[in-house]
């Protein structure tokens, strides 16, 4: 039956945990392709013989392969738009800068569209509160001071606070500092939020 | 779950699909009995059993009956059955349908085919005289367990509920898992956790990837 390797595309996707993203399956893809094309041509060869020849019991068949075009068609424009839903989620969860083993899972296309989406975030978030402004990918969960606690998890090395102290993050110490600095940080892994 | 990222959601309740749900997707790849009702030719290869064979164009001959996927069947389906004639399947007919109103809460939906309301809305779609039947019953058995999956999603904190979804279908489970996500949010909030920046699901979720990575 046609469509399989479209279907496999669609449950790659499905059985990844919420919102995690595989690896950009362009086997998986050029096959789809590849069988749209042959679908494309038997169906061009099919018309004109019902057509010249008078074949007019052809035409469920030419639908047939119609329909699985169209079908392949669906799971693919499907399959590469929740990735690109995934991709986006990534910006607002991770900050901009991905992880390398992130980027491999990207197609070069899909890296250009996450480009563009920070772009234009970036340009959004300058044009508001007047000319400095908002980071609005901070503060997701309601602040209740200026200043927090934190523990480190890893070893990162050298962070450099606002008056030009630097404070070294090392695994297990602890520190109390300001909250806008942190916070990537804190959702990317680095450090843990102490609550008092 | 991660917090951005926002899928297509299901429109199979509805009159149509959504056309880039993954869910509808999967939904409308289950299939239902059909009889063809003309000839298809140069397809036999496709249903070997029923094929006429090589001198008559390895076509599929009229009046056979075969299984094919909704989306495929939704498609060469027309008013006037030219091309193929629909059958529902046992699940949605009177027999079944009997059973859901004597007790609902006993079925076990996900064996049914996992998506038994979304796969029921869409048969309405091929005009069978028993359609007004169908949807009424899909709309009791919603009901009838309804209260059931509320109270269960709504009161298991923090355990195991493999036992609670087993019998879900799809749609079900989807609506059990946002009763949870709801209570474990509420929880949180109590426990005055509400403020605290965490690690977002998706970082945790690729670092324990990274490490299976590697032991590779």
């Amino acid at each position: 039956m046609f469509c399989d390797k479209a279907m496999e595309l669609i449950r790659e996707l499905h059985r990844a945990p919420e919102g995690q993203l595989p690896a950009f399956n362009e086997d998986g893809l050029r096959q789809v392709l590849e069988e749209m094309k042959a679908l494309y041509e038997q169906n061009q060869s099919d018309v004109n013989e019902a057509k010249s020849g008078g074949r007019s019991d052809l035409i469920p068949t030419i639908k047939f392969r119609h329909c699985s075009l169209l079908r392949n068609r669906r799971c693919t424009v499907a399959y590469l738009y929740d990735r690109l839903l995934r991709i986006r989620a990534l910006r607002w969860e991770y900050g901009s800068v991905l992880p390398n083993a992130l980027r491999f899972h990207m197609a070069a296309e899909e890296m250009e569209w996450f480009n563009n989406y920070k772009r234009s975030l970036a340009t959004y978030m300058r044009s508001l509160g007047g000319d400095e402004g908002l980071d609005i990918t901070q503060d997701m969960k309601p602040p209740k001071s200026l200043y927090i606690e934190v523990r480190c998890l890893k070893d990162y090395g050298e962070f450099e606070v606002d008056d030009g102290t630097s404070v070294l993050l090392k695994k297990n110490s602890q520190h109390f500092l300001p909250r806008w600095k942190c916070e990537q940080l804190i959702r990317q892994g680095v450090l843990e939020h102490i609550l008092s | 779950m991660s917090e951005a990222y926002f899928r297509v959601e299901s429109g199979a309740l509805g009159p149509e699909e959504n056309f880039l749900s993954l869910d509808d997707i999967l939904m409308s790849h289950e299939k239902l009995p059909v009889r063809t009702e003309t000839a298809m030719p140069r397809l036999g290869a496709f249903f070997l059993e029923r094929s006429a064979g090589a001198e008559t164009e390895n076509a599929v001959p009229q009046g056979s009956k075969l299984e094919l996927p909704l989306w495929l069947a939704k498609g060469l389906f027309d008013n006037k059955r030219r091309i193929l004639s629909v059958e529902l399947p046992k699940i949605y007919q009177e027999g079944w349908r009997t059973v859901f109103s004597a007790d609902p809460n006993v079925v076990d939906l996900h064996k049914m085919g996992p998506h038994f309301y979304g796969f029921g809305s869409q048969l309405l779609h091929f005009d069978s005289p028993e359609n007004a039947d169908i949807s009424q019953s899909l709309l009791q058995t919603f009901i009838g367990r309804f209260r059931r999956i509320m109270d269960s999603s709504q009161n298991a904190y923090n355990e195991d509920t493999s036992a609670l979804v087993a019998r879900l279908d799809e749609m079900e489970r989807g609506l059990f898992q946002t009763g949870q996500k709801g209570l474990n949010d509420f929880q949180c909030w109590e426990k005055g956790q509400a403020s605290q920046i965490t690690a977002s699901n998706l970082v945790q979720n690729y670092k324990k990837r990274k490490f299976t990575d590697m032991e590779d």
